[in-house]
Parts: C-alpha cells; structure tokens; sequence
C-alpha cells in the first residue's frame, strides 16, 4: 500500500484518551491531505503520534516501512511535523536557522549536501523569502515565521510532511500562495503531505483526501467532497450548512448557523 | 484524484532569475558575518591575555610586563620574593579569574538555553546558595567528607551540595509534564531554602567562623591555588569540547523545544547532558571561590548581543567574555581601595549590575 497511514493508534494523556484505536490512511503520495474537526477533537495529537513524537500505542507504516521501531532521527528525517508554534523569537538569522534545521540530528542526507547556504537559499525564494535570509529571527512578524518554518520542514526534503495549522498567521494572499506552493512541491517530490485545516473551503477546494476527526474518533475520510457534508459537517461540528456549486462551477461551504 | 483549476492555471514559482546571483551577495556577507564573529572571538581572547597581564603590572607590588616575562621563564634568576609572588600568588589568581569566569560562562550560556529562560545562571538556580551551604557546614559545624585533606573540607563539602543542587534540577527537569517554567521556580525555591538554612548555621554559628562563612559567602579569588586551578581547568578542557558538539542541537531548541523535538533533536537527552556539564563547571567554580554572582548571568547576555544565538560562537563567545569579565573584576577587586583586596563576588555585582541593565534597556528600546 502507498503512502502513510497508522492502524489501531491509541494516545492516552494521563488517564484521558486522546485518540482511539484509530486507523487511518493511507494519505496519498504527491496529494496534499487535510485533518478537519473542531478544537480537542485529536488532529495535532494523530499528526505528532504519526511522526513519532509522544507516546502512543499501534503502527505507523510509510509505503511498505514500518517507521514505528525507528529512533527519532531517522524517524524526523523521513516524516517531519511541523508544530503549530511558530519558531521562538531568537536572535538568530533566517540563514542560520536553516543550516541549523538541516544539522539537527548531526547527519546531513547526502541529496541535501553540496552547497548548504544554496539549498537553503532556493528554499528560502520556493516560498518567497529569499530577502530575509540575513534578517534575524527576532524582527519577522509572525508570517513571516512561519513561512521560515515551512522552508525549515521542506529543506530537510522529507518523504512525510505533517503540518499542523500551517496557515494560521497568513494572511489570505499568503494561504493561498502556501497552498500552491505545498501542491506543487507535495507533487513534484511525491511526498506525503497532510495538514491539520479549519478552513473548510480550502480543504474542499485544494486539498486530495480529507479526514474528519471528533473525540478521538473518525467520523469520515476520503475525497474532500464525499468527506464535506452537510450531514458530516453538523455530526461534526453541530452546525446547520450547506455544500453549493459557485458561479465557476466550484464547492463552496456555508454555513447557516448552529444545530 | 480531482486537481482543481485555479491551482493548475497557478504560474510555476520557481527561483527567480537573479537568485544565483543573490546567493553569490548572501554567500559573501555569511562568510563575512563568520570571519567577522571568529575575529570577536579572537578579540576577547586578546582582551583576556591584556586584562591578565595588567593585573600583573597595577597593584603594590606590580611588575611591568618584561619583569613577569622573565619571572615566568626564567624563576631561578630572579629574586626569590618576587618568584614566589608571580607564582605562588598572583598568577594562580590571575588565571583563576579566567578559568572561574569561563566555567560561569559557559554554565550559564547552557542552562539559558535548555531552560529558555534568560534569568538562568548557576547564582540565580541555587547553584551558589546550595554551594554556600555546603561551605557553611564546613566552617560551622565541622562537618566534613571522609578522606578530604585539610585544605579541601570546605571546597569539597560546597561541591557535593553544588552538585547535588543541580542533578535536583535535573530530576525536576526529567519529570513527565515538567516544563522548563516548573525547573526555573524549583531552582528558585532551592534559593531561597538554601540561603534560610545557611541563615539558620549563621544564627547558631561562634562568631570567628561566622566572619570566615560571610567571607567566603562574598566569594574570593585569594583562595586560589595550583591544584584546585588545575581540577578547575582540566574540567573546562573535558567539558568544553563536549558542549561544543551540541551546538547544532542547542542552537535548534533555541527555535522552541517542540520545533527541535520535531527536527529530530531528543529534547530530555540535550538537557540533561546540558545540565550534567553546567552541574560540574558551576559546582566546581563556586567551591573553589565562593559565590560569584552575575557572571553566569550577565556573559551569555553579552555574547548573545556579539555574537547571536548560533552556538558555534555563542558558547565560545560567553566563556570569554565570562573571562573578561571575571579577569576586570579580579583587577578592580585588588585596586579600587589601596592595600584592600575586596572580596571578587562584590565586584562582579557592582560591575555586573550596570551592565546587565543596559543590556536590558536597549533591549526594550530596540524591541
């Protein structure tokens, strides 16, 4: 089977179940995926027990790997998540906070040597902040930080990439360029890329495969627009709305109000 | 699997045209930017071998640069005084000064960033209170480790509680759930417990051994002698090295520890050989001079101000500017009363304090 998927994963915190006995994937290679559902439902907690951080119960297979024995290294290299905090306000230079990322686990993969400070670069102008390669950390605002870390995830050229709320301080221009960014880099490497969303209309327009999680549990996944549902969206968010074709002929959510 | 229009139709962002050569400019200025920091690095070092040396020529019985050279190579030819001055007093103070300021350092450049907290230090944890407890039942009670000579009973009795207060740090740190907010208010609360019980020996302590606790309490570089210069110094020899491997993983949990956790970097391990390190530099210094404050604290704020966050340099960059620190200190501490040598930790303060504040304010202004 290609791409990630996790079968019977259960998270516990203390003595709440976070997630439960989930099974879920495979999220398709070269397709952008999306994670959906109200707060505490369990998204950042399945992301993160998918790349291995935290404890948690069941297997986690990429393509026919089974990562879950890996040690965490070898695990990030391969399956990278991407935190919703934005990096810490460090007086740091964007250039060196990308070398830095690339030497976190002391081995640097052989198809990202060579030059260093290109690669960053390149990576750096992919998401259209060449300019601040010599800016300090500590003088971006919070997009800008972000988008330092979504260059930081993508240059250690991973074959999983877990990103949780990566458009939370874009402003629109900048969601919707990321997400182009992230659909043509997630095809042209085949990588797996899943992202935890609130946004429904993003999610039903430009992403691959959905997943829609409430209390630990799936309540649907599969293409975005049998997973976004008038039925599925109040099970899972008690709201009344609606799934219409615009003018150009596109999904469009809305919403009426609570159920 | 349906891809939609508007994404397709999308132009390509692909490099700009004139990235190569922006990286040419980029390239250029980062290596600059490293030469620039290397030679800062080298700067400090030059300023520490100066401050070395006028300590040497100010002072009563001061030698000019020439005597000391002829002193140090050639101690059979000269008079005897003098040899036993440069040797057996001034130079083991004078290089005592650099090693202890290097150790605080270091220590404390470590401890700001597996804790992220800028007000870490070995002084502000309970390092040095737990040290001065150690030392004031040494003095007080007479209470002593089996087997430790004379000369050591005080050292060694500061040293197992200097170290025993940081592995309690460690453990707090170790515990599921602990934050490093969690491990900053514990080393706060071994402040002040610590500082109470030495309050508490001080209390019931005769008054000759209390004068020696509140001497030793001020912290003193007159303690200084060859061996414990030597263990101090093979200590910042081992040490060192190995915390300079960590840069890369100490400079990536400065960017958040779930962020490092997430590039790979096992967060609970870097803070725990972090704290191992700091634990045997900081308990090492403070029993062998007493308590020093504000070095620990002030020199990563200086170096972080020279040098940034990139680790490579920045825990080079606190050691040294640790040393300079502590080595200026040891000047003024023999020089600002005639014929009064004050106590080193009084002057770390006092020179410390205005700097620290300046630090801080230009830093609110800029931010």
């Amino acid at each position: 089977m290609d791409g990630l998927y996790c079968e019977h994963m259960t998270v516990r915190y203390g003595r709440r179940t976070v997630l439960d006995d989930i099974s879920v994937g495979p999220f398709p290679p070269g397709r952008v995926s999306a994670l959906l559902g109200p707060n505490g439902s369990g998204k950042s907690t399945l992301l993160r027990a998918l790349a291995g951080l935290g404890e948690a119960t069941g297997r986690v297979m990429l393509g026919a790997d089974d990562l879950t024995g890996l040690t965490l290294a070898r695990r990030t290299r391969r399956c990278l998540y991407l935190p919703q905090a934005l990096p810490a306000m460090v007086h740091l230079q964007v250039l060196e906070s990308m070398l830095a990322a690339q030497h976190a686990t002391g081995v640097v993969p052989s198809d990202v040597q060579g030059d260093e400070i290109d690669a960053a670069l390149h990576m750096l102008d992919v998401f259209g902040i060449a300019d601040l390669s010599m800016r300090y950390m500590d003088e971006l605002s919070g997009g800008q930080r972000q988008l330092v870390g979504l260059a930081q995830a993508l240059g250690r050229h991973p074959d999983a990439l877990l990103l949780d709320e990566p458009l939370s301080a874009l402003d629109l221009h900048h969601q919707f360029a990321v997400m182009d960014i992230l659909r043509r880099e997630t095809a042209a490497r085949q990588i797996v890329t899943v992202m935890v969303l609130h946004d429904l209309n993003i999610a039903v327009r430009m992403t691959d495969y959905d997943v829609i999680l409430r209390e630990g549990r799936i309540i649907a996944a599969g293409a975005p627009q049998a997973v976004i549902t008038p039925a599925t969206l109040g099970q899972t968010y008690d709201i009344v709305a609606r799934v219409e074709k615009c003018s150009r002929g596109l999904p469009h959510v809305m919403v009426d109000g609570l159920r | 699997m349906r891809v939609p229009e508007e994404s397709i139709a999308a132009p390509p962002v692909s490099p700009s045209a004139g990235l190569s050569a922006y990286a040419r400019e980029v390239r250029g200025r980062y290596h600059g930017l490293l030469r620039r920091r290397m030679g800062l690095l080298g700067l400090l070092l030059g300023l520490i071998v100066a401050s070395v040396v006028l300590d040497f020529s100010l002072g009563p019985s001061g030698l000019s640069p020439s005597v000391l050279i002829r002193t140090l190579l050639h101690p059979h030819h000269v008079p005897a005084g003098q040899g036993v001055i440069v040797w057996q007093i001034r130079l083991p103070y004078a290089l005592m000064a650099v090693c202890v300021g290097a150790s605080l350092g270091l220590a404390g450049a470590e401890m700001q960033t597996v804790l992220a907290n800028p007000l870490a230090s070995p002084f502000t944890l309970g390092v040095s209170a737990a040290a001065a407890f150690g030392a004031s039942l040494a003095i007080i009670l007479g209470w002593r480790l089996p087997g430790v000579p004379d000369a050591w009973v005080v050292s060694g009795d500061a040293f197992v509680f200097a170290i025993g207060s940081v592995l309690l740090l460690d453990m707090v740190s170790r515990r599921r759930n602990a934050g490093t907010g969690t491990v900053v208010l514990f080393g706060i609360a071994l402040v002040f417990a610590f500082h109470a019980l030495v309050s508490l020996l001080q209390f019931v302590a005769n008054e000759d051994a209390l004068q020696d606790l509140v001497f030793w309490t001020m912290g003193s570089l007159t303690r200084a002698t060859w061996p414990k210069l030597g263990l101090l110094a093979a200590a910042c020899v081992v040490v060192a090295p190995l915390s300079f491997a960590a840069s890369w993983k100490l400079t990536v949990l400065r960017m958040g520890e779930e962020r490092a956790a997430s590039l790979g970097v096992d967060v609970a391990r870097v803070r725990r050989g972090a704290l191992l390190r700091v634990s045997i530099l900081s308990a090492l210094a403070v029993s062998f001079v007493g308590t020093i404050g504000f070095v620990g604290l002030v020199a990563p704020h200086i170096a972080r101000r020279l040098l940034g966050e990139d680790h490579r340099f920045y825990l080079p960059g606190s050691m040294l500017v640790g040393a300079l620190v502590m080595s200026l200190s040891s000047i003024a501490a023999r020089n600002l009363l005639p014929g009064v040598v004050i106590p080193t930790g009084i002057v770390t303060a006092l020179v410390g304090i205005p700097f620290f504040l300046g630090i801080v304010l230009r830093r609110r202004s800029m931010g």
